[in-house]
């Protein structure tokens, strides 16, 4: 037998065994993450960071604070969307504008992070190989925590220094509630990824449970004025909203985001130990012995349609939540000036309950773009990972095997739209037509959105990724464009600035069917480029 | 002097099925050991076992004379694993994942290292989204090859890899094995099996059906045996261990235990042997009559 003579290694594996190979690991993420991981740190950190600038040549004077204040804080369903605002300070106006979105942006990030680093290693399969090495059992999950931790300790540290102008302790308290509730998810991933078999039913239960964070905290801020409702408690992102960050900060909310993570963590440790790899809590049950599926179409459509069920209910869920919102719209102070200024920014130019609606429409739209980014880029997804060689090898074209995606993702953004339509007029309890109406109106530009995933995949396949620009572009310039006052020529640039608001407004049909010409120009551009092209290895 | 690999009584279920029961394996040290049995015998659930990636329901197992659950890690350091389908990261270079290893293992000989790139002809530059299949097997079989370690445990190793490739592969397996390190392989190829293996085991459902050197598993399997005789055959049908038998005539062809084929012989000899050929069991006949068997119990059972 021989000896083992190098002993240099032993100080490594010293401490806690389980723990051993951790620093590689970590090495191995970060280097694989160099680009995604900063991109990420940027753009929250970033932009929450730049906020004082923006926000502040809005609303420069203290005035013009307390005017959108007194409008946001009367009126529930904008205080369900934003929540409350504690403060009439301009970084106070910060917080309030970001600190949700940011927080659940960190989550995203977060609960990507960590399954990307845990689950997805065993499902792949290089687990299994690098665990053969030497890697403590807890090593990865360890490694996964230190990578979220230092995302979000980053974004943390940029908010931080970027508003220290406005006074660092309220800078300190939104950047430690933006990377806390980022850490509460990171965590509650970790959980999940020991639960599942598969990386996308750990996403997805992640997410859907920040799903539900949201809806709590947007149900307690709808029926409080200061964030003090039970439901908003029950919510990690009303934890944050609830550290006040520039209006007398509550420290010891840290406490609960720490005991949280601490929880979380134990749990996710606990069962890492405790299993084999590659084995779950909740195994995958057997599939049929037999299969009918016989074309690119059905396979696309199986594929894709445990996804779009779970967008579907999302969707209808939350039409029902803006819907029963819809009546409160109308208790607002009526002649606010400011109130009036802004909804008339986010929807249309009449009645209140009208702009709300539209604006609740076109927040659903943005929200669909998405989906049809996503499922567009199955396709790239399907052929990055050989999965569409074969299929491509049976008696399928390439534009029969990419149409079937298509439908998906083009018929499931029209279904997904008409199943919130019809939550928002359920909610609501009449305006059935116009309600939907105004929603096949706004598909159109989802559309659009999507049809420029399908151009981007099929031209310039290596950037695929690109195909979720323009639809991120639309989401940012709707969700923060209006409030910041950006030029219109920057506006314009999102589809949704085009099309009527409805309902509320006339029905213009020019831009609904240049809209769709674009759609259709794009897809064809697109799925001729792919047909052209080499397929990717 | 310890033995490598000593595993008893091995049992593991997932659910309601037995992957493992009741496995046997004795690997010696300084051995190049063969690991068959058709697909789904558990071959590849004893070597996580064996790497501590599942925990054996019961059973005992040793690597080195240690725990393969609990010394998972420290064990490690003296392993290297390559797995039958490698997987590797999309943006990182052959080369960053063979150095990776060998920082994960016992450490790299450097001058090992770009010997062994050369001799597989591997571009460690290249991204692993765009290794193929047995480019992405070289990898691992050059950080496994180039890493400090006593033992190799190989799970279909050279899956992908072309001919010219398999035999370099051949020549490591040796100079390892010259080198005093054990080797566990497990592989289809049964000329990879012959030409390397010093002992196999052979397991199905589970369990250790078979294990010793390929000549003591020839001596255990049948010798096929056809003579013309001088007058008409007696008595053959009576003596242990014949099987198949066919008489035509003064024709005679039957399978004898190759240990019983004295008897057999003798009897042919008494009635006059004009002709005589007997075909010693190829390898493959063997390890067939092992998976068969399967087939053949599975198809009684349906009956």
């Amino acid at each position: 037998m021989t000896a083992v003579a190098d002993t240099t290694f032993a100080p490594r594996t010293g401490g806690n065994r389980h723990l051993a190979g951790t620093g590689a690991l970590l090495r191995l993420a970060l280097r694989r993450d160099r680009i995604m991981l900063p991109l990420w740190v940027l753009a929250i950190g970033g932009t929450t960071a730049s906020a004082a600038g923006s926000l502040g040549a809005v609303y420069g004077t203290a005035e013009e604070r307390a005017g959108v204040i007194s409008s946001m804080t009367t009126n529930s369903s904008l205080r369900s969307l934003y929540g409350p605002v504690f403060d009439d300070s301009l970084g106070a106006l910060v917080a309030w504008r970001y600190v949700a979105f940011m927080a659940a942006f960190a989550a995203v990030m977060s609960l990507l992070i960590v399954v990307r680093h845990t689950r997805e290693e065993e499902e792949t399969g290089r687990q299994e190989m690098l665990s053969s090495a030497m890697v403590g059992r807890r090593a990865p999950l360890t490694a996964a925590l230190l990578v979220a931790l230092i995302a979000n300790a980053g974004i943390a540290l940029l908010t931080t220094l970027g508003l220290a102008g406005e006074g660092a302790t309220g800078a300190l308290a939104l950047g430690l509630a933006i990377g806390g509730v980022g850490m509460v998810f990171a965590t509650m991933a970790a959980v999940m990824a020991q639960l599942t078999e598969t990386a996308r039913l750990a996403k997805g239960l992640t997410a859907a449970v920040l799903g539900v964070a949201w809806a709590l905290k947007a149900a307690g801020d709808a029926a409080s004025t200061d964030g003090s409702h039970v439901l908003t408690w029950l919510s990690p992102i009303g934890w944050a909203e609830n550290m006040r960050a520039f209006a007398g900060e509550r420290w010891w909310v840290v406490l609960l985001f720490a005991a949280v993570i601490v929880v979380q963590g134990a749990v996710a440790y606990h069962l890492a130990g405790r299993r084999d790899i590659g084995m779950s809590f909740l195994p995958a049950r057997p599939g049929p012995a037999n299969g009918t599926l016989s074309t690119a179409t059905s396979l696309a459509w199986r594929l894709q349609r445990g996804s779009l069920l779970g967008w579907g209910i999302g969707f209808l869920l939350a039409g029902l939540m803006f819907g029963t919102m819809t009546e409160g719209a109308a208790d607002l102070v009526g002649d606010n000036e400011n109130t009036r200024e802004i909804l008339e920014r986010m929807g249309g130019q009449a009645g209140v309950t009208n702009s709300f609606l539209a604006a609740m429409i076109g927040m659903l739209a943005m929200l669909a773009a998405l989906y049809a980014v996503q499922s567009v880029l199955r396709l790239n997804g399907e052929e990055t990972s050989q999965r569409a060689e074969p299929i491509l090898a049976g008696a399928v074209g390439r534009i029969r095997w990419a149409a079937g995606h298509l439908y998906v993702a083009f018929g499931g953004a029209a279904l997904i739209m008409l199943l919130g339509g019809l939550g928002l007029a359920l909610g609501y309890g009449k305006d059935f037509g116009p309600v939907l109406g105004a929603v096949l109106v706004q598909t159109v530009a989802v559309w659009l959105l999507g049809s420029f995933a399908v151009l981007v995949y099929g031209l310039l396949p290596r950037v695929a990724a690109l195909g979720w620009a323009y639809a991120g572009l639309s989401l940012g310039l709707g969700w923060l464009g209006a409030a910041l006052n950006l030029p219109s020529a920057v506006m314009n640039l999102s589809p949704f600035e085009h099309l009527p608001k409805l309902p509320g407004n006339e029905m213009q049909w020019t831009p609904v069917l240049i809209q769709l010409a674009l759609a259709a120009a794009f897809t064809v551009a697109g799925l001729v480029g792919l047909r052209r092209r080499d397929m990717q290895n | 002097m310890t033995k490598a690999i000593t595993v008893s009584g091995l049992h593991k279920s997932f659910g309601r099925t037995h992957a493992l029961d009741g496995l046997d394996l004795d690997v010696e040290t300084g051995e190049v050991h063969g690991f068959l049995g058709p697909n789904g015998a558990g071959k590849s659930t004893t070597i996580r076992v064996l790497l501590g990636l599942l925990r054996a329901d019961s059973g005992a197992a040793q690597l080195l004379g240690k725990d393969p659950w609990n010394d998972a890690v420290e064990l490690h350091r003296r392993i290297a694993y390559v797995p039958g389908d490698v997987t590797l990261w999309r943006n990182l270079s052959g080369g960053e994942v063979i150095d990776l290893y060998g920082r994960l293992r016992g450490g790299l000989d450097k001058a090992r290292r770009a010997d062994l790139i050369e001799r597989f002809e591997l571009d460690p530059t290249k991204k692993g989204r765009t290794y193929s299949k047995g480019n992405r097997q070289k990898v691992a079989l050059v950080a496994a090859f180039a890493s400090d370690v006593d033992l190799l445990i190989l799970d279909e190793p050279t899956s992908g890899l072309d001919p010219l490739m398999e035999e370099v592969f051949q020549e490591c397996v040796r100079e390892e094995q010259s080198r005093g390190r054990t080797v566990l392989l497990s592989s289809h190829i049964l000329s990879e099996v012959e030409e390397l293996c010093d002992r196999v085991s052979i397991i199905r459902k589970g369990a250790t059906v078979e294990t010793g050197s390929l000549a003591e598993l020839r001596h255990l399997t049948r010798t096929a045996v056809s003579a013309e005789l001088a007058g008409p055959p007696n008595g053959l049908s009576g003596l242990p261990g014949v099987h198949d038998l066919d008489i035509q005539g003064n024709r005679v062809r039957l399978q004898v235990d190759s240990d019983k084929l004295d008897a057999v012989l003798r009897s042919l000899t008494d009635s006059g042997v004009r002709t005589l050929t007997s075909t010693p069991p190829t390898l493959e006949e063997l390890f067939m009559r092992h998976y068969q068997d399967e087939v053949r119990t599975e198809e009684a059972m349906a009956r």
